[in-house]
């Protein structure tokens, strides 16, 4: 399984802050896995759809065709803000 | 005599910290010449609304993560031998300390150049995420392009 997490606006907006995505052929990078959970509704369509949004790999940010495994850990969130 | 114990503290936590406690941490080599120190806090103010306190998210693990290679990179900079790096999660009144960030050196131009370092590339790729409560009720916070910016003028 590929777990998902997600931080900050982005788990507020979805109102959820992970779930698990069986892996197929379908989904074989951070972009393509992006596009899988846009198609659940409008709402998950719009968050993912933003040009901020940014996705880590297994704790690593990473550009949008870093290809994901089974097992992986991807995270969506916003800019980062701490400090 | 030459430094033989560089040390790296990388703290993520709820509770607040002591400044004294921390310059006393990192003030264990004679080797040292310089202890440069940096605290954020929370302020009164932001993007033209009165903020009355802050919740920090995070992403654990990732987190504390890319604060040991910001410290690592930092070590392949500059000359640097005892760093300190807390950040405090949850929610925090006004005034009240956010992170801290100390470095210690020979001297004081390799400290100064790795605190500010640490905090321009904290704020733009560490996994902490603001939202403040202000008047008009509660408001994540944008991250800004002049950080990016700052951060930038490393590379």
């Amino acid at each position: 399984m590929i777990n998902v997490l997600f931080f900050a606006q982005v788990r507020e907006l979805l109102g959820c802050s992970k779930l698990s995505v069986e892996p197929s052929a379908e989904i074989h990078n951070a972009d393509t896995l992006r596009e899988h959970l846009a198609r659940k509704n409008d709402k998950w369509a719009k968050v993912m759809a933003s040009d901020k949004l940014l996705v880590a790999i297994n704790q690593e940010l990473c550009p949008w065709d870093m290809v994901i495994s089974d097992g992986d850990e991807i995270a969506f969130f916003p800019p980062v803000t701490g400090g | 005599m030459l430094n033989t114990s560089c040390s790296t503290t990388v703290r993520v936590q709820q509770n607040d910290f002591s400044l004294a406690d921390e310059y006393e941490k990192l003030n264990q080599d004679q080797t040292d010449g310089a202890v440069v120190t940096f605290i954020g806090k929370v302020r009164d103010f932001n993007d033209g609304s009165v903020v009355t306190d802050l919740s920090l998210e995070h992403y654990p693990g990732m987190t504390e993560k890319v604060l040991n290679d910001l410290v690592a990179d930092s070590r392949h900079r500059w000359p640097i031998n005892h760093v300190t790096i807390i950040h405090r999660v949850g929610t925090m009144a006004l005034g009240e300390q956010i992170v801290f960030i100390g470095v210690t050196s020979m001297h004081r131009q390799a400290a100064f150049n790795a605190c500010e370092f640490l905090i321009d590339f904290l704020k733009t790729k560490a996994p902490f995420w603001k939202l403040e409560s202000t008047l008009e009720g509660e408001k994540w916070v944008d991250a800004r392009d002049s950080d990016t910016k700052t951060a930038e003028q490393w590379q």
